[in-house]
């Protein structure tokens, strides 16, 4: 028996909920980042899964797969230099703390 | 390789290096001023020279060859699937000329800067650099919307623009006034931010729309006679109108917006809480132009349809711009009558001036509208410019009812403004406005009397009592300010600024005298000719318009709008004169019209009350949706679903820990601890400033639309069984 | 079948490990739960016989993010003494949430009809990505922007956390 693209696609599903929840709960910055990277992990096995499946002689599923590595990478060295940057501000990565958004 | 194929990539080059200059600036040399300023002055020169080499290359005196070979030169950006998005730049006969007169006033603007933001390099201001860093940012989205080779790219530099406009509106920030209904430059610069939004949020449809339905964004294959067959007869989602139609009018909210007609004029008036050479800049010359350079740029597209000699249907893009364009020209224009802030009067004559070239537009007159748009951008960032010469030579008075006699105090910005006020006006025979209004006017005659088009009847009345408005406001500006005897202490000590400001002004002051010979009709007595209009034979044969033969255009002269067109400008700025010129005003002498109009005056010197209705009818009952919202759906709705999750689920806990005391553990105890804490905390509304619980509404909306997606016809059934039908 | 075996164990592992990160007590204990994660996913690549993507699953990924992922925590170290709730008032609904959200979708594909191909790999699958990420008439131009993005983001990182 062959595995199926919808296992992959459920797979991903299920996992980019549970970074979902990751990101939508955890009270440190850190581990929210964490959650973003599932998330972006899912989609990763979306778009390889589709290639593999649906058009594996065309490159274009690797080529967003690879800007999506590119776009992960900058996302994490920005995003953790805004971490560090607010912890030697506020002394605090609590994410319940950091509400300057409200107005 | 030879220098014509060098072109396209040249006029890529264009936008640039001001580009450039405003990451140079910002980054590094922020700290220092005349570094900062000559480098933007520069990339701006360079951007300049690049632009001019670019237009005397096409210039022509027929256009149709560039119109069919356009300079033109395209990279995929992000191939997708079988589509790939192109970008690239394009330069057509309409391109050309925009890019000529928009890197004419961006320069003379940049350098006027040096002179105001510095008041003659006596005070510079704190926030001097950055100054030149936003207004290079905003050159790069004027120059890089002009050589957009598709909607989209328009649309990006469309919204550089807008947020441009936004930080420089507000630049000065921190200004406060006593009087809490005068709007401050912070108010001022989020009130142009939203107000335009609403009118590129409708562009923005029509710009998916329009893509939905063909398949591209790019101008050549937009506006190919294939595609526009298509979009007409193509039915869209409103009975009676066509793609075409559809996309026309959406495409046109973004003019509506960007262009300050009705009913989304209102930002403009207050922009000119920005410093001078923004409100020149911006809200005169370039952006503002943008709005009408699009609707010219898609004209092709909105009249499809029209045919003059077969039954002389004007299509229902062309009936709103005519609407909107004809009642904005007039009502801006008594508007400005009643204004003392001389920036004031100028914002509402630039309302009335776009919605003349929107109301030629809508009577199918595209190269009179094209022709005034440059004309106007000459001539009003002239006055603009003298306005603000006068306002810092003046010590920052705006209130022209504290002026006067400055005529003697600073000669050159008077001569200036008032070859500037004489072009605004049309001026018959010496001044660029007179051309390009002219034939405006001659258009609109011709539509109405000798086609029987009968709103062009309506479009060609009211845009001539306008101009006579416009020559009597123009009068009464200039009397107000040159004539007479100072009536305040800061006019009496007015003087020149210094040469930054003064050389723009007569490089200005040419093009506002010079530039209207290029359009001289052909059938004028005496000046016309074969070859004497050069604009309409080169302008008149854009990308686009080889569908459109079908177009009103007088083909011999008609005698009454000759005979009005040299009549109404001396007769406005002579009543001008007899009101405010002969006899002076003395200081707190009240202004005449208060008497002569009677309960008109109010009226019209609060702007029909347009700001106190939107407050009424849009802005209150807002606030009051938000605080419904936030009382029913936040307090009630959503946090009642989490306090009833967290109710039963403490319910739980307690019954788990009466039923199983002795097998409670670390993990159970967490649990009832965390939701405990939740019971009694959870009394939080959702507005926290925590982007946590903003994205929880997100995922929550998704799973609703998730759920009514794949169920969503087994709950229409539903309902539908229980409600019996 | 052993591609069946296979996709359950990176499944079950990379499922399993995501739980863990996303309910680890521990940050430090997490970030290992995640690089687990990632392990599961590189497996996953191979089995969709994307070789260059499972290596650089394990040397971006597993490598350069995860480190950088330990640097920050130990750089905001001090809170990790502090003694706060592990998650804020919002889980138990966002737990209900997400499994909707993955009920909806799992639903969704497998309603759907997938125009699946039964077409192996080539063998220069690599070669063909490599060439359209350089030509200019492909993705020549968005991988230079990708490539901008990333020194953009190196400088931006360092201006943001530089001491002033």
């Amino acid at each position: 028996m062959m595995v199926q693209l919808e296992w992959y696609l459920i797979l991903a599903a299920a996992l980019f909920c549970v970074g979902l929840y990751g990101v939508l709960v955890r009270r440190n910055a850190v581990a929210i980042l964490m959650g973003i990277e599932l998330m972006l992990n899912a989609v990763n096995i979306n778009l390889l899964a589709f290639w593999r499946f649906t058009e594996p002689a065309a490159a274009t599923g690797q080529a967003f797969a690879a800007f999506v590595y590119a776009v992960a990478a900058a996302e994490v060295a920005v995003g953790l230099a805004l971490i560090v940057a607010i912890y030697r501000n506020r002394q605090t990565v609590d994410m319940d703390q950091i509400n300057l958004l409200k107005w | 390789m030879t220098v014509h194929d060098l072109l396209p990539i040249l006029t890529a080059l264009i936008p640039l290096p001001t580009f450039i200059a405003f990451a140079l600036i910002i980054l590094f040399f922020n700290k220092w001023k005349r570094v900062s300023h000559s480098i933007a002055i520069g990339a701006m020169l360079l951007a300049f020279l690049m632009a001019q080499v670019v237009f005397w290359s096409v210039i022509a005196p027929d256009g149709h060859e560039l119109a069919e070979h356009p300079l033109h030169v395209q990279i995929p950006w992000l191939p997708s699937g079988a589509e790939a998005l192109e970008m690239g730049v394009l330069i057509d006969p309409l391109g050309a000329f925009v890019l000529f007169f928009v890197s004419i006033t961006c320069l003379c603007i940049f350098v006027y800067s040096v002179g105001y933001m510095s008041e003659g390099g006596k005070h510079y201001d704190p926030r001097y650099s950055r100054f030149f860093a936003y207004i290079s940012l905003f050159a790069t989205g004027m120059l890089g919307l002009t050589v957009a080779d598709n909607l989209l790219m328009l649309f990006i530099f469309w919204e550089i623009m807008g947020l441009c406009s936004y930080l420089l509106i507000g630049f000065w920030w921190e200004k406060n006034y006593p009087d809490p209904k005068q709007v401050n430059p912070r108010q001022a610069g989020l009130k142009a931010f939203m107000t335009t939004r609403v009118g590129d949020v409708i562009m923005l449809l029509g710009i998916a729309y329009l893509y939905s339905a063909t398949g591209t964004l790019s101008f050549r294959e937009l506006l190919s006679a294939e595609t526009l067959g298509i979009l007409k007869e193509m039915p869209s989602y409103i009975p009676g109108l066509s793609a075409a139609a559809l996309a026309g009018l959406l495409l046109f909210g973004g003019t509506v917006g960007k262009s300050a007609q009705f009913p989304l004029h209102v930002w403009l008036p207050d922009a000119m809480e920005g410093p001078t050479p923004v409100s020149a800049m911006i809200h005169a010359a370039t952006m503002v132009s943008a709005g009408v350079y699009m609707a010219v740029r898609m004209f092709p597209l909105l009249q499809v349809g029209f045919d003059i000699h077969h039954g002389a249907q004007l299509t229902t893009p062309m009936i709103v711009m005519a609407l909107i364009g004809t009642f904005s020209a007039f009502m801006a224009a008594t508007i400005a009558v009643a204004q003392d802030d001389i920036k004031r009067v100028l914002a509402y004559s630039t309302i009335s001036q776009l919605a003349y070239m929107v109301a030629a537009l809508g009577i199918g007159a595209y190269v009179a509208a094209a022709f005034h748009l440059i004309a106007h951008a000459f001539f009003k960032a002239l006055l603009f410019l003298g306005s603000g010469s006068i306002i810092v030579g003046s010590h920052h008075e705006q209130d022209m009812m504290k002026m006067g006699g400055l005529f003697k105090r600073m000669p050159v910005t008077a001569i200036t403004f008032i070859v500037g006020g004489l072009s605004l006006s049309g001026f018959p025979l010496f001044f660029a406005g007179f051309w390009s209004k002219d034939e405006i006017l001659a258009v609109a005659y011709h539509a109405g009397f000798n086609e029987g088009i009968v709103l062009a009847v309506v479009v060609y009345v009211f845009l001539a009592l306008g101009a006579l408005l416009t020559a009597f406001y123009t009068g009464r500006q200039i009397c107000l300010t040159f004539l007479g005897q100072p009536r305040s202490d800061h006019a009496a000590h007015a003087h020149e600024v210094s040469w930054t400001v003064y050389v723009p002004l007569i490089a200005l002051a040419l093009f506002a005298v010079f530039f209207g010979y290029i359009g001289i009709p052909e059938v004028f007595p005496l000046l016309g000719g074969e070859h004497s209009n050069l604009f309409h034979h080169f302008v008149g044969a854009t990308l686009g318009t080889e569908t459109l033969h079908q177009l009103p255009h007088p083909e011999q002269l008609d005698l009454l709008p000759f005979v009005l067109s040299f009549l109404i400008s001396p007769l406005g700025l002579l009543a001008g004169y007899l009101v405010y010129g002969r006899k002076p005003l003395q200081a707190g002498q009240p202004d005449p019209l208060v008497k002569a109009l009677g309960p008109l005056y109010p009226v019209l010197k609060n702007k029909y009350y347009v700001d106190e209705l939107y407050d009424a009818v849009f802005i209150q009952p807002a606030i009051k949706l938000a605080k419904w919202v936030y009382k029913w759906v936040d307090r009630w709705f959503i946090d009642g679903i989490l306090h009833n999750v967290a109710r039963g689920a403490f319910g739980l806990g307690h019954l788990n820990r009466r039923f199983d005391l002795a097998v409670i553990n670390g993990g159970v105890d967490r649990m009832t601890d965390g939701i405990k804490w939740l019971a009694q905390n959870g009394r939080q509304v959702l507005q926290t400033g925590q982007v946590q619980h903003y994205l929880l509404q997100v995922l929550f909306f998704l799973c609703g639309f998730g759920v009514l997606y794949v169920w969503g016809d087994a709950i229409l059934a539903f309902i539908q069984r229980l409600l019996g039908i | 079948m052993t591609q069946l075996v296979l996709f359950v164990i990176f499944g079950a592992i990379t499922l399993a490990a995501a739980i863990a990160v996303v309910t680890a007590r521990n940050l430090f204990h997490a970030v290992l739960w995640l690089l687990l994660a990632f392990f599961g996913v590189a497996g996953l690549y191979v089995l969709l016989e994307a070789p260059f993507f499972a290596a650089a699953q394990l040397f971006i990924y597993m490598g350069a993010i995860g480190v950088l992922i330990i640097y920050a925590l130990m750089l905001t170290r001090g809170v990790m003494r502090q003694q706060v709730p592990l998650v804020n008032d919002q889980w138990a609904l966002v737990a209900v949430l997400a499994v909707a959200l993955l009920a909806v979708l799992s639903w969704l594909f497998l309603q759907h009809t997938w125009p699946t191909v039964d077409q192996a790999v080539g063998p220069d699958s690599l070669r063909t990505l490599g060439e359209a990420l350089v030509d200019p008439g492909r993705y020549g131009f968005p991988f230079e922007v990708a490539s901008v993005l990333l020194v953009m983001a190196l400088i931006g990182a360092v201006t943001i956390v530089r001491e002033r």
